[in-house]
C-alpha cells in the first residue's frame, strides 16, 4: 500500500502544476496586472505611477511566463508564474494583495467552516442513510411512494429557499435562534444549529434517493435472502448486511468530499454570517486578488486529491477483496 | 470523551439568561454599546492608505486629524478637532514676504498653515509605547494581546509632521500623494529622496525623520506649519481627513519588528490613534469592535447648532465629554435580509433600507414627503433622510465625433437627449424616490448650489411655480432636428442615429434599467446600443476615450464646488492627462473660470463665477446631470443625537443609546415561541413509535 500511496502522491505533482498553470492562464487572460492594481487602488485619484509602484511591490511588474530579458534559469524563475506558484508546493501561500498572510487567513477561517460543514455532513449522512433504508424497508408500499415523492419535492426546492425560509420561520417568527452571526467555542451552538438543520434538510431529497437506489440494488441479492432465511430481523438485515455491502458506492461519493469540508459553503456562510472559507475565493475573484485565487484553487486541488486517495484506502477497509498495489 | 462532553454541554450555553435569538452575549445587556453592521470589509486601516467610505467609518473614530466637520451646523463647515483652533493661514509672496489676507491669488506664492494642537492629548493604550516590548521574541507572539504591557503617550506636533511624510512613503500607496505633491512644498522631491533611500537599503526600516521635508516645520511640541504652493483654500478640508492624523514613529518601528507582518500585525490592520475609540477586535470576516479610548478627554458635545436643533433635542447633551457610547460593535452582514430582520428584532440600532424592504419601512405622503410606515412607527423606529454630497451622472465622451465636440450641432444633440432621459422617472422607479434630479454637478448643501428658479437648468427644465418641470419631448425633437437628426435619422448619411452606451451593468438584475434607458431614447427615435462590459474593460474604454456615453458617479471628498467642477476641468481630461475628467470636456472659458474660482473664498464674487460656469456647462451639456442620491436611514427609538451629516465620518461619537430601553423592548419583541419545539418532538416520537409498531407487526407476520 505504501508504494501505491507514494505513486499517487507523485502523480499529484504534475496534476497540481497543471492546475496552477490553468488557473494562472485563465486569470491573466481576463485580468492584467494593471487591472489588478486599479481594482486594489480604487477609482479615485489613481495615477500611472501608483499603478507601477503597486505592481513593482507585489512582483506583478515581471513577465508572465518567460523572462526573455533574463539569462539562465532566471528566464523561468524571474516571472510572475514562478514567483507566485513555486512556494505553494511547500504550502507557503504568501500574502494577499491587501497584505494579509493567506495561510493565517485560511487557518482562521477553516474552524467556522468546519463547525457547520462537519456536523452537517455527519448528521446528514446518518439521516440520509436511515431515511433511505427506511424507504427500502417499506419498498413498493405507500410509505415508500410518499418518501420518494417527498424526496422529489425537496429536491425541487432551491437551496436559497431553505435558507431564507428557515431564517424567516425559525429565527424571525419563532425567535428560537439568532438570524445570523457567529461566536467561538460553546457559544457557537445557537449560531450553527439552524445552518446545520437547513444544510441537512436541503440535501435529504437528492441524497436519500441516491442511497435508496443503492440499497434497492443490494436488497435483491442472494446474501440478503440467505440472511432472512437464517431468521434475522429486517432491521438487522438492512443495517448490518445491506448497509455494509453497499458501502463501496457510498464511500465513493462520501469520502472524497470529507477534505473539501474545510472549504465551506458560500451561500450558507453568507446568509448566516459565518466567518468561514466559503466566500474567500469568490471575494478574491471579485477583488481580482490572484494571490488568494491561486492559493485557494491549489488548496482545493490538494484536498480533492487527498479525498480520492482516502477513498481508495477506505475501499480496502470495507471490502477485504480490494488491495492497493 | 472530552469532545463528547463539550458537545453535550453546548446546548446549555444558550441558557445563559439571554434571549434565544440574541446574537450578542447576555453580559452585554445594559451596557452602552452601539450595534451596527458593515457590508464590505475595509481593505486598509492605515491612515496614509485608506480612502474609501467603509474604511473611514472606522478610521474617523480612531484617528484625530486637526479638523473635522461640525456635527450640527449647516451648511457644512469645519471646526477644530485635534487643533485648538482653525489653522492660521499666512500668505507669502515669491520672496516669502507676508501678504495681506485679501491679497490676489496670483500674488500668493505660498500659503503657510500654522496648526496648534490641543496640549495633553494621548494615544490609545498600545504595546508600541512600551520599550520592553521591542525585545520580545517574535515566536512568542500570535496576536497584539500577547503583549501584556501597554502604555500611552502624549500626542505631539512632530507626530502630525511624521504622518505627512508618510504620504509619500515608497512602500505605501497613498491615493492623494499626487495631489499633495503638487501643493505641499518639497513633497515631490522628498518622495524621490525616500525612493532612492529605500532602493539603497531595501531591507532596512526607512527612518523618515532622517530626511527633512521643507514644507513641514515643527515649531514646538504643539505647533507645526505646513507650507503649500500658491493659494489653495480647499487644503483645510484635507486637514479633516485621516491622511493628516498624527502617527508616532515608534508605532511604525514596532510593526516593523521581525515576524510581525507574518502574523498580520501591521499598521494597516491594527491602527494606533488618539481618537475617541480604538480597535479592540479586528475580524473583518465576522465583526470589528471599537472601544472607548480611556485617554480621550479633549472633546465635548457641541453647544451650538443650527436653528431647530435645540427643539429637536440635539443640544440635550451639550458639554458632555465625548464619546457618549462606550463601545461599537460592527458585524459583517453580507446579505440584506438577515440585516433587515435583525434590525426589526432590535439587534441593530440603525439600518439602511434596501429596495426589498422599502415598502415595508417607508410611507410616502401625498406631497411626496417620506415617513416611516405605521408598522415601523409602532416599534418606535425613526426615519432620517439627507441628500448626499454625491452625483450620479451619465457622461458624453466629448472626443467622440457624434456626441462630442463644442459645435452647436453637438450641443443640441446632447441637450435633446438630456430632455428625453427622464431622471425623475428613473429615481421614482429604480431608487424608490430616494434622490433628486440634478440641475448641475453641484448637489444641495455645497456652496454654489442654488434653490428655486435661479438654480434650474433652463436648457432642460422650465420653472413652474418655483419648481423644475422637464421640457416636452417635442422640444427635444426640435433640438434633434436642428442637430441634423430629424426623427433620429442622420441627414448626412440617411442612416438611423445609433448611440453606444457603455456600462458595467450586466445580468438580469440590470435589464429593467437598461430597457428603461432604451425607451428614453426611443422617444426621440434614436437607437441606443448598450455595451455591457466588465469593470476592467469599462475602465479601459474610459481611459482610451473609446465610448460615446457612460454611467458614472462622484462622491465628494470635501464640500466645495471645486471638488465637483474639477471633473469637467479641461487640463484634467482622462484621455489627454489621465485625470478625473472622464468626459474629456474642455472649454477655455470654463477652464479659466475654474482656475479663478478654485482659489476664492466663499462669497458673492465666487457665487457669480460659479453661476457663469454652470451656465457654460448647462449650455454644453457634457453630462446628463442625473441625480443626487438621498440617504434614508432608520434608527431605533432608543438611539439619540442622530442628525444626518453626510460629510462627517466620525458622527458615532455623538450618538447616545438608552440601553435599558433597548433591553426592555428586545425582550418584548423576541420572546421565544416554544410550541413548535414540543410539536416537532412529539411528531418525531409518534413517527418513530409508528414505525416501530409496523416493524413489530411485520416481524410477527414472518
Amino acid at each position: 500500500m505504501l508504494a501505491y500511496l507514494i505513486r499517487r502522491i507523485l502523480y499529484a505533482v504534475p496534476i497540481l502544476i497543471g492546475v496552477n498553470l490553468l488557473t494562472f492562464a485563465l486569470f491573466f487572460v481576463v485580468n492584467t496586472p494593471d487591472d489588478m492594481a486599479r481594482m486594489q487602488l480604487g477609482i479615485k485619484r489613481v495615477t500611472p505611477e501608483a499603478i507601477e509602484k503597486w505592481k513593482q511591490q507585489r512582483g506583478y511588474d515581471k513577465p508572465l511566463l518567460i523572462n526573455s530579458a533574463a539569462g539562465g534559469t532566471d528566464k523561468l524563475t524571474d516571472t510572475i508564474f514562478w514567483q507566485k506558484s513555486a512556494s505553494m508546493f511547500v504550502f507557503d501561500f504568501g500574502y494577499s494583495d491587501d497584505g494579509r498572510s493567506i495561510g493565517r487567513e485560511i487557518a482562521k477561517r477553516m474552524g467556522p467552516s468546519l463547525a457547520i460543514a462537519l456536523p452537517t455532513f455527519l448528521i446528514g449522512l446518518i439521516v440520509y442513510v436511515s431515511f433511505a433504508l427506511l424507504m427500502t424497508m417499506f419498498r413498493a408500499t405507500a410509505l415508500d411512494m410518499a418518501g420518494v415523492a417527498l424526496c422529489v419535492l425537496l429536491m425541487s426546492i432551491s437551496g436559497l429557499f431553505y435558507i431564507i425560509g428557515g431564517q424567516f420561520v425559525v429565527s424571525k417568527l419563532w425567535h428560537l435562534v439568532p438570524i445570523s452571526g457567529y461566536a467561538g467555542g460553546a457559544d457557537s451552538f445557537k449560531f450553527v444549529v439552524l445552518p446545520i438543520l437547513i444544510g441537512v434538510a436541503g440535501s435529504i431529497g437528492s441524497s436519500s434517493r441516491w442511497y435508496r437506489t443503492i440499497f434497492l440494488e443490494e436488497i435483491g441479492k442472494d446474501y440478503v435472502r440467505t440472511a432472512r432465511a437464517k431468521g434475522l430481523s429486517e432491521l438487522r438485515v438492512l443495517f448490518t448486511h445491506v448497509l455494509k455491502n453497499a458501502m463501496i458506492p457510498i464511500l465513493t461519493g462520501v469520502v472524497v468530499v470529507i477534505p473539501l469540508l474545510f472549504m465551506g459553503s458560500l451561500l450558507t456562510e453568507s446568509f448566516f454570517g459565518i466567518p468561514g472559507l466559503g466566500s474567500y475565493t469568490i471575494d478574491a475573484i471579485n477583488a481580482q486578488d490572484f494571490s488568494v485565487v491561486r492559493a485557494m484553487v491549489f488548496l482545493g486541488s490538494v484536498l480533492y486529491i487527498v479525498g480520492l486517495i482516502l477513498t481508495d484506502i477506505s475501499y480496502t477497509v470495507v471490502d477485504p477483496r480490494v488491495r492497493l498495489q | 470523551m472530552r469532545v463528547l462532553w463539550i458537545m453535550l454541554l453546548m446546548p446549555l450555553a444558550a441558557c445563559d439568561g439571554s434571549l434565544w435569538n440574541n446574537p450578542y452575549p447576555a453580559s452585554d445587556d445594559g451596557k452602552s454599546i452601539l450595534y451596527t453592521a458593515f457590508t464590505e470589509r475595509p481593505k486598509h486601516l492605515d491612515p496614509a492608505q485608506a480612502y474609501s467610505e467603509n474604511e473611514y467609518e472606522f478610521l474617523a473614530l480612531i484617528y484625530s486629524p486637526p479638523l473635522q466637520y461640525h456635527y450640527l451646523k449647516r451648511p457644512y463647515q469645519l471646526s477644530p478637532l485635534a487643533a485648538s483652533a482653525l489653522p492660521k493661514v499666512t500668505y507669502l509672496d515669491k520672496s516669502r514676504h507676508p501678504l495681506p489676507d485679501k491679497a490676489a491669488a496670483e500674488r500668493i506664492a505660498y500659503s503657510v498653515y500654522e496648526i496648534r494642537i490641543k496640549p495633553g492629548m494621548r494615544y490609545q493604550p498600545h504595546p508600541a509605547f512600551v520599550p520592553a516590548n521591542y525585545m520580545r521574541k517574535p515566536g512568542s507572539i500570535a496576536a497584539l494581546g500577547d503583549f501584556a504591557d501597554t502604555a500611552t503617550r502624549t500626542v505631539t506636533a512632530a507626530d502630525y509632521a511624521y504622518q505627512i511624510k508618510r504620504l509619500v512613503h515608497p512602500r505605501l500607496h497613498t491615493p492623494i500623494a499626487g495631489v499633495m505633491s503638487e501643493y505641499i512644498v518639497g513633497l515631490k522631491d522628498y518622495a524621490a529622496t525616500l525612493q532612492a533611500a529605500a532602493k539603497a537599503h531595501p531591507d532596512e526600516f526607512l527612518d523618515l525623520n532622517r530626511y527633512p521635508l521643507p514644507g513641514v516645520e515643527v515649531v514646538d511640541t504643539t505647533t507645526y506649519r505646513i507650507t503649500i504652493n500658491g493659494k489653495y483654500p480647499q487644503f483645510a478640508y484635507w486637514l479633516a481627513m485621516p491622511f493628516f492624523s498624527p502617527l508616532p514613529q515608534e508605532v511604525e518601528r514596532f510593526y516593523a519588528l521581525p515576524g510581525m507582518k507574518e502574523r498580520n500585525l501591521t499598521l494597516d490592520w491594527w491602527p494606533v490613534g488618539s481618537g475617541p475609540y480604538y480597535l479592540s477586535e479586528n475580524d473583518p470576516n465576522r465583526r470589528m469592535v471599537l472601544m472607548k479610548n480611556p485617554y480621550y478627554d479633549s472633546e465635548t458635545y457641541p453647544a451650538e447648532g443650527e436653528g431647530g436643533d435645540a427643539a429637536a433635542g440635539f443640544l440635550a447633551d451639550a458639554g458632555k465629554p465625548l464619546p457618549l457610547i462606550d463601545s461599537i460593535v460592527f458585524s459583517l452582514e453580507k446579505e440584506t435580509i438577515p440585516y433587515w430582520n435583525k434590525f426589526l428584532q432590535g439587534y441593530y440600532d440603525a439600518s439602511a433600507i434596501s429596495s426589498d424592504s422599502f415598502d415595508q419601512a417607508v410611507a410616502v405622503g401625498v406631497s411626496g414627503e417620506a415617513t416611516v410606515s405605521e408598522a415601523m412607527k409602532a416599534q418606535g423606529i425613526v426615519l432620517d433622510t439627507a441628500v448626499s454630497t454625491s452625483t450620479m451622472y451619465t457622461g458624453f465622451n466629448l472626443l467622440d465625433p457624434v456626441t462630442g465636440g463644442n459645435t452647436e450641432r453637438a450641443r443640441k444633440l446632447r441637450r435633446a437627449i438630456a430632455i428625453a432621459v427622464d431622471f425623475e422617472e428613473f429615481v421614482s422607479i429604480f431608487a424608490n424616490g430616494r434622490g433628486i434630479s440634478a440641475q448641475s454637478p453641484i448637489p444641495p448643501g455645497i456652496f454654489g448650489h442654488r434653490e428655486g428658479c435661479e438654480g434650474i437648468n433652463h436648457y432642460v427644465y422650465d420653472c413652474v411655480k418655483g419648481a423644475p418641470e422637464r421640457k416636452s419631448i417635442a422640444e427635444a425633437k426640435r433640438l434633434l432636428d436642428e442637430a441634423g437628426y430629424p426623427g433620429g435619422v442622420d441627414v448626412r448619411t440617411g442612416q438611423p442615429l445609433v448611440i453606444h452606451f457603455d456600462t458595467t451593468a450586466t445580468g438580469m438584475g440590470n435589464k429593467s434599467r437598461l430597457d428603461w434607458l432604451r425607451k428614453q431614447f426611443d422617444k426621440l427615435g434614436v437607437q441606443l446600443d448598450i455595451r455591457s462590459t466588465d469593470y476592467n474593460r469599462f475602465q479601459d474604454k474610459i481611459r482610451r476615450g473609446d465610448t460615446q456615453m457612460f454611467f458614472y458617479g462622484w462622491n465628494a471628498d470635501y464640500p466645495d464646488p471645486e471638488n465637483f467642477f474639477f471633473l469637467l476641468h479641461g487640463p484634467q481630461a482622462k484621455v489627454a492627462k489621465g485625470g478625473e475628467n472622464a468626459s474629456n470636456y474642455s472649454d477655455p472659458e470654463f477652464d479659466r473660470l475654474f482656475e479663478q474660482m478654485k482659489n476664492m473664498d466663499n462669497g458673492p464674487a465666487r457665487q457669480a463665477i460659479i453661476d457663469r460656469m454652470l451656465e457654460t456647462l448647462r449650455r454644453d451639456s457634457p453630462w446628463l446631470w442625473g441625480y443626487h442620491p438621498k440617504n434614508y436611514v432608520l434608527r431605533q427609538g432608543w438611539l439619540h443625537n442622530v442628525k444626518p451629516n453626510i460629510m462627517a465620518n466620525n458622527k458615532l461619537k455623538y450618538w447616545r443609546v438608552e440601553a435599558a430601553q433597548r433591553d426592555r423592548l428586545r425582550r418584548e419583541w423576541n420572546q421565544p415561541v416554544r410550541w413548535p419545539l414540543w410539536l416537532g418532538a412529539a411528531l418525531v416520537l409518534l413517527f418513530a413509535l409508528w414505525i416501530w409498531r409496523v416493524l413489530q407487526k411485520r416481524e410477527q407476520g414472518r
